[in-house]
C-alpha cells in the first residue's frame, strides 16, 4: 500500500482561505473515501507552517511514495474529487496544481531560517526534533565553552535582523564579558512594520527553532532567564509559541539543569500592547518592566544595563532562528552565502503590485531585479513597475531604473532605503509617490511615543504639508521646508522611530521630486491617486449616452439624455471613480 | 575614577557617571533645556541641549550623555543652533501665543528661549492640541494646551513625591499628561509638578489674576505649619502674599507640601487672630463650648465672630503674659505642678517646641508636656 502524506498550509494565509477547513474536509474525505486500514495509519495529515507563497493559499502537498504534488486554492469542496482521483485513483487532478510562477517563486531562493517552516509540524517537538532539532542546543551546553559560542557567531558574520544590522556575536561578546548575577536574552517579536510578517511565520511555522536560538544565545552570554516579547495581534504565534515551550520544558530543554547539564535556562513570554515603537529595545524593556513604552537614551545600552538594570541582550526573532542552523552547519557555510559584509539569507515579505506575493528568503547581494521578476514573477497586470519600498516605515524607495542593485545592508543604505525588518512592496505606475510618503508618515506619526520634540511634533508637520500637497494645496516652499525639517526631525529625534521616520519622504523626494512638483505647480497628480487633484469627465466624441455611468453615480453628477452625450456636474462629483469603471466605451476621463 | 574632558575649549576632571550637561554647568557653560532638572533622572524629550562630541557623527542630548575620558564636547555652533531653533519652532507651533495673559509670563523657560532665540515668524505652524475640560481639582490649574510635554511633572511625582498620580497617556501628537482616567486631579496637591513646570501649563489656582513679576516682593521665610521648618519664598504684592514657593537651595530642596504652597489665604483672613484675647464673659454663661458637630466651621467662626466683643477683650502681649503667669503660679501653690499640663502644637518650630517644654518642666515643674501630633 502507497505512503501518503497530506500537508496544508496553516500559515496566516493558509488559515484565512480556510486551512483548518481544508484539513476537516480531508479527515472526513479519508474516511468516507473507505480507503483500507493500512493506507489510513500511513497517511499522516501534517499541519505546517507559513508555505511562503500566500497569494496562492490554500496550498496543500500531497506526498505519495515519496512523490511530491502541490495543489493551489485548494477549497474543502475539492477535497472529495482529490482524495478520488489522485489519492485512491492514482491521477492527479492537472487544472488544480500550481504552475509555473509557484517554481519559479522558489528557484531563486535559498531557505534556511525558512528551511523546515512547512515541513515539519509546528504542534510536534518530536517533529522538530527529527531533524537536527535541539542538538545545536545541546551539543553547545555539553562541550561548548560560552566564549567559543560567541566566536562562531561572530565568525559567520550574522547581523541583526530587527532592522539595524548590528553584528550579533559583537552583542554577545560585549554581554558575555558583563559580570553580573543575572542577565537576560529577549527575543523580539514585536514585528510591528505595516506588511511585514517575517518574524510571524518563523515563529508559527517553527518555534522550537527560535527557542533553541534563544538558550545557544543565553548559554552564550550567560543569561539564565529569557523573554519573548511577542505582539498580542498574533494569537496564533502566541499559542505555537506557548505550546512549543511547555513541550521544551516537559523535555528538559528549558527549567533547571537544562539538557542533564548544570545550565538552567527558562523562557517567559511577554504580550505586547499594540504599541510600535515597543518594538524600540529600551521601550520593549521599559515595557516589560510594566511602565509606559517610551525609548530612552542609550548608552547605557541593554548589554551593560538592560531589563531592571541588569545586562541584556536582545535579538530578534530570525537572527536568533539563524543561530541553530549556523552551529548546526559551521560558521562558514553561512558566511558562503552572501556579500563581504551582509552574510547569509534574509527573509522578506514580498507585497504590493507583484504577481507572487508572500515570504521569500534570499541570499543576501541578490539584485532587485531578480526577486522582482524571478521570484516575484513580474508586475501584476502587465503594469510598469516605479519603485520598490523597503524597509517599511523606516526605509524608502528604490526607483525601478536602480533594480540591479544589490540587496544587502550597505548598498541599500547608500540608495537611501534600509534592509530593515525586511518589508518590501512593489508600486507600479498607478501608486502616487507622495501618496505612498504620506500612507508611512501617518503611520509613524501614530506611532510616535510622544516623548520628544521633533518626531512629536516634527512629523506632524510634515505630514500637514504633505497632506496639503495632495489636496493640491502645497507651496513652492513646501519642498525645501520638508527636505530641511524633515533632516532635522532625523538628526534630533531620540529613538530609530524618529529618526528614520522622514525616510520615505526624503526618498521619494530624491527620485520621485518631478511627482511633488506636478502635484504642486501643476496641481496634478501623475498616477491619479489624490483625489482632490482628479477630474472625471465625459469624452463627448465617444459617449454613446448609454447612461451607465449615471446610474453608476452615487452622487447623481451625471446627467444626460439617451444616446447624447452625458455630462458630469463637478461641483457634485465626489471623485469616486465610479463612472471610470463601469463605462464600456472608454469615454469617461480622468485627469 | 575621574575623566579629563574638554567643553568649549575649557577642560576640566569630573568623575565618572557625570553628564555632559553637569560638567558643562560646573564650567558655568550654558546650554539650554527644558525637560531636565538635576534632582531627576535624565530624560532627553526636549532636544535642545544637544552638543556635538568629536567622534560622534550625530549629535547627542548632553542631559543623557556620560562622560568618558578625552571627550572633546562643542556646546554651540551654527549647526547646533539652528536645529535648537527648528527644535523650538516646533514646540511653539503647538502652542498657545497667550504670554499675554498667561500666569508664568515672566517666569517660564519657554518664553525665555523663545526671546533669545528671537523666533517672531514660525515657519511650521500647524494644527495645536485643543482641550476643552477644566480639571476641577481644588489646588492646581492644568493648562495642557500650554503642555510641552517635558515630564517633568510626571517624573517629580514619581521620583520625588513618590505619588505617581500622573503619567503619559495616548501616542503621537495627541500625547497627553493623564490622570487615571482622565479625571480630575486626585492626589497629594503637594504642588512639585507645578514647581518644576518650565511652561504655563501648570499654575495655582489661588495664583489667577494676582499678580505676575511687576511689583512683586520675595520674602524669605519658615513655614509654620509643622516642625520640619520648610523655607518658603513668599511672593508679596502690596502687602497681599500672593503665590508661595521655594528655593532649590533650601533645607527642603524646594519640595513643600500642599499646605506650605497652596494654603496661604489664612494670612489675610479677617477671622485670623492677630491680638492676645482675654475672656471676659464668665466660662458658665458661654454659649460658644467646642463646636457641635453638623455645624460648619465657617458658620462656627461666624457666630463667635459676631460675638467676640461680648466674650473676649483685647490685650497687649505684656498683659496677656502676665495674666497667663499669675494664674499659673495660683493654680501651683493652690494645686501643686502636676495640676498644671502642657500641650504643644505641630505648628510650631522645633525651638518653639524645645522651649515649651522647658518652660513646663522647669518654670511650672511638672512632666504633663505633650504634643497634638501624638493625638
Ligand atoms: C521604532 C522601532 C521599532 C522596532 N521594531 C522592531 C521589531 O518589531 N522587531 C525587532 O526585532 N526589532 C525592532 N526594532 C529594532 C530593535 O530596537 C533592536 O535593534 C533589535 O530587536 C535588535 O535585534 P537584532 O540585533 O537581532 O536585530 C525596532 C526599532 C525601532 C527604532
Ligand atoms: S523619536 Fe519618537 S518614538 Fe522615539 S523617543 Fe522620540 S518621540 Fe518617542
Ligand atoms: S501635586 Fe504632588 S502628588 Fe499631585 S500630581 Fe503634582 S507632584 Fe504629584
Ligand atoms: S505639565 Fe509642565 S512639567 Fe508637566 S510635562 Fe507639561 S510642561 Fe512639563
Amino acid at each position: 500500500m502507497s505512503n501518503v502524506t497530506i500537508k496544508v498550509c496553516m500559515g496566516p494565509g493558509g488559515i484565512a482561505s480556510g486551512g483548518p477547513e481544508v484539513i476537516s474536509a480531508f479527515e472526513t474525505e479519508l474516511k468516507q473515501a473507505d480507503i483500507p486500514a493500512e493506507i489510513h495509519k500511513g497517511c499522516s495529515l501534517h499541519k505546517v507552517g507559513c508555505f511562503g507563497l500566500c497569494s496562492k493559499d490554500v496550498l496543500v502537498d500531497l506526498i505519495i511514495d515519496g512523490k511530491k504534488t502541490t495543489y493551489q486554492y485548494v477549497k474543502p469542496d475539492m477535497v472529495r474529487q482529490i482524495v478520488n482521483e489522485h489519492i485512491v485513483g492514482g491521477k492527479a487532478i492537472h487544472e488544480w496544481l500550481v504552475n509555473k510562477d509557484y517554481y519559479n517563486f522558489y528557484r531563486k531562493q535559498i531557505k534556511v531560517v525558512l528551511s523546515d517552516c512547512g515541513i515539519i509540524d509546528y504542534d510536534s517537538i518530536d517533529s522538530y526534533i527529527t531533524g537536527s532539532g535541539y542538538k545545536a542546543a545541546e551539543k553547545v551546553i555539553a562541550s561548548m565553552r560560552p566564549e567559543d559560542v560567541t566566536a562562531i557567531i561572530k565568525r559567520s558574520g550574522l547581523r541583526g535582523r530587527g532592522g539595524a544590522g548590528f553584528p550579533t556575536g559583537v552583542k554577545w561578546e560585549a554581554a558575555g564579558k558583563q559580570v553580573s548575577n543575572q542577565k537576560y536574552i529577549i527575543c523580539n517579536a514585536d514585528e510591528g512594520d505595516p506588511g511585514a510578517f517575517m518574524d510571524r511565520a518563523v515563529i508559527e511555522g517553527n518555534p522550537h527553532i527560535v527557542i533553541e536560538g534563544m538558550i545557544i544565545g543565553a548559554y552564550a552570554i550567560g543569561a539564565d532567564k529569557g523573554y519573548v516579547y511577542i505582539r498580542a495581534e498574533y494569537p496564533l504565534a502566541v499559542e505555537r509559541l506557548k505550546k512549543a515551550l511547555s513541550d521544551a520544558k516537559n523535555k528538559g530543554f528549558l527549567g533547571d539543569k537544562i539538557f542533564g547539564s548544570k545550565f538552567s535556562f527558562d523562557i517567559k513570554i511577554k504580550l505586547g500592547a499594540g504599541a510600535f515603537v515597543c518594538g524600540e529595545e529600551t521601550a520593549l524593556i521599559a515595557s516589560i518592566e510594566g511602565q509606559r513604552g517610551m525609548p530612552r537614551a542609550k548608552p547605557p545600552f541593554p548589554v551593560y544595563q538592560g531589563l531592571w538594570g541588569k545586562p541584556t541582550v536582545i535579538n530578534n526573532v530570525e537572527t536568533l532562528a539563524n543561530v541553530p542552523y549556523i552551529v548546526r552547519n559551521g560558521a562558514e557555510w553561512f558566511s558562503s552565502m552572501g556579500t563581504e559584509k551582509s552574510k547569509g539569507t534574509k527573509v522578506f515579505a514580498l507585497t504590493g503590485k507583484i504577481k507572487n506575493s508572500g515570504l521569500i528568503e534570499v541570499p543576501m547581494g541578490i539584485t532587485l531585479r531578480e526577486i522582482i521578476y524571478e521570484i516575484g514573477g513580474g508586475i501584476e497586470g502587465g503594469k510598469a513597475l516605479k519603485a520598490v519600498q523597503t524597509g517599511g516605515p523606516s526605509g524608502g524607495c528604490i526607483p525601478a531604473e536602480m533594480l540591479d542593485i544589490n540587496v544587502d545592508y550597505e548598498s541599500l543604505a547608500k540608495a537611501g532605503s534600509i534592509v530593515g525588518s525586511g518589508g518590501m512592496i512593489v508600486l507600479d505606475e498607478d501608486d502616487c509617490m507622495v501618496n505612498i510618503a504620506k500612507y508611512f508618515l501617518s503611520f509613524t506619526q501614530a506611532e510616535s511615543c510622544g516623548k520628544c520634540v521633533p518626531c512629536r511634533i516634527g512629523t506632524k508637520r510634515l505630514l500637514e504639508i504633505l497632506e496639503r500637497i495632495t489636496k493640491g494645496e502645497g507651496k513652492e516652499s513646501d519642498l525645501e521646508l520638508m527636505e530641511s525639517l524633515g533632516n532635522d526631525v532625523k538628526a534630533t529625534s531620540l529613538c530609530g522611530l524618529g529618526q528614520t521616520a522622514p525616510n520615505p519622504i526624503l526618498s521619494t523626494m530624491k527620485y520621485f521630486r518631478h511627482e511633488y512638483e506636478a502635484h504642486i505647480r501643476d496641481k496634478k497628480c501623475p498616477a491619479k491617486v489624490c483625489r482632490d487633484l482628479i477630474t472625471y469627465s465625459v469624452i463627448e466624441d465617444t459617449c454613446s449616452g448609454c447612461g451607465a455611468c449615471m446610474r453608476a453615480c452615487p452622487a447623481k453628477a451625471i446627467t444626460g439624455e439617451k444616446k447624447k452625450p452625458h455630462y458630469i456636474n463637478q461641483e457634485l462629483c465626489i471623485k469616486c471613480g465610479a463612472c471610470f469603471d463601469v463605462c464600456k466605451f472608454k469615454s469617461i476621463k480622468r485627469d | 575614577m575621574s575623566f579629563k574632558i574638554s567643553i568649549d575649549g575649557k577642560t576640566i576632571d569630573v568623575v565618572e557617571g557625570t553628564t555632559v550637561l553637569e560638567a558643562a554647568r560646573k564650567l558655568n557653560i550654558d546650554i539650554p533645556t527644558l525637560c531636565h532638572h538635576p534632582k531627576l533622572t535624565p530624560f532627553g524629550g526636549c532636544r535642545l541641549c544637544i552638543v556635538d562630541i568629536k567622534g560622534i557623527p550625530r549629535p547627542v542630548t548632553s542631559c543623557t550623555t556620560p562622560v568618558s575620558e578625552g571627550m572633546e564636547v562643542t556646546t554651540s555652533n551654527p549647526e547646533i543652533e539652528r536645529l535648537r531653533k527648528t527644535i523650538l519652532e516646533l514646540i511653539l507651533s503647538d502652542h498657545p501665543y497667550e504670554c499675554m495673559t498667561c500666569e508664568r509670563a515672566g517666569d517660564c523657560t519657554l518664553q525665555e528661549l523663545a526671546y533669545f532665540y528671537g523666533i517672531k515668524d514660525n515657519r511650521l505652524t500647524g494644527e495645536r492640541r485643543l482641550y476643552s475640560k477644566r480639571d476641577g481639582n481644588p489646588f492646581i490649574e492644568r493648562e495642557l494646551e500650554k503642555c510641552i510635554m517635558c515630564g517633568k511633572c510626571v517624573r517629580v511625582c514619581d521620583q520625588v513625591q513618590g505619588v505617581s498620580a500622573i503619567d503619559f497617556g495616548y501616542r503621537g501628537f495627541d500625547t497627553k499628561i493623564c490622570t487615571p482616567f482622565e479625571r480630575n486631579l486626585d492626589c497629594e496637591f503637594c504642588g512639585q509638578c507645578v514647581a518644576v513646570c518650565p511652561s504655563g501649563a501648570l499654575t495655582g489656582k489661588a495664583w489667577q489674576q494676582k499678580g505676575r513679576e511687576i511689583g512683586v516682593r520675595e520674602v524669605e521665610t519658615t513655614c509654620s505649619y509643622c516642625g520640619c521648618g520648610c523655607n518658603l519664598t513668599l511672593h508679596v504684592k502690596g502687602n497681599e502674599v500672593i503665590r508661595i514657593d521655594s528655593k532649590e537651595d533650601t533645607i527642603n530642596e524646594g519640595w513643600l507640601c500642599v499646605k506650605g504652597r497652596f494654603s496661604y489665604s489664612f494670612i489675610n483672613s479677617p477671622d485670623r487672630l492677630t491680638k492676645p484675647l482675654i475672656r471676659i464673659a464668665p466660662k458658665e454663661s458661654s454659649e460658644f463650648g467646642l463646636r457641635p458637630m453638623g455645624v460648619r466651621s465657617s458658620e462656627y467662626n461666624s457666630a463667635v465672630g459676631s460675638q467676640h466683643s461680648a466674650l473676649f477683650r483685647e490685650a497687649s502681649w505684656d498683659e496677656a503674659l502676665d495674666y497667663i503667669a499669675e494664674k499659673l503660679k495660683a493654680i501651683k501653690e493652690k494645686h501643686g505642678p502636676d495640676a498644671i499640663a502642657g500641650l504643644s502644637s505641630a505648628r510650631c518650630t522645633n525651638e518653639e517646641n524645645y522651649l515649651f517644654q522647658k518652660f513646663i518642666r522647669a518654670a511650672a515643674g511638672t512632666n504633663n508636656i505633650d504634643h497634638c501630633a501624638r493625638l
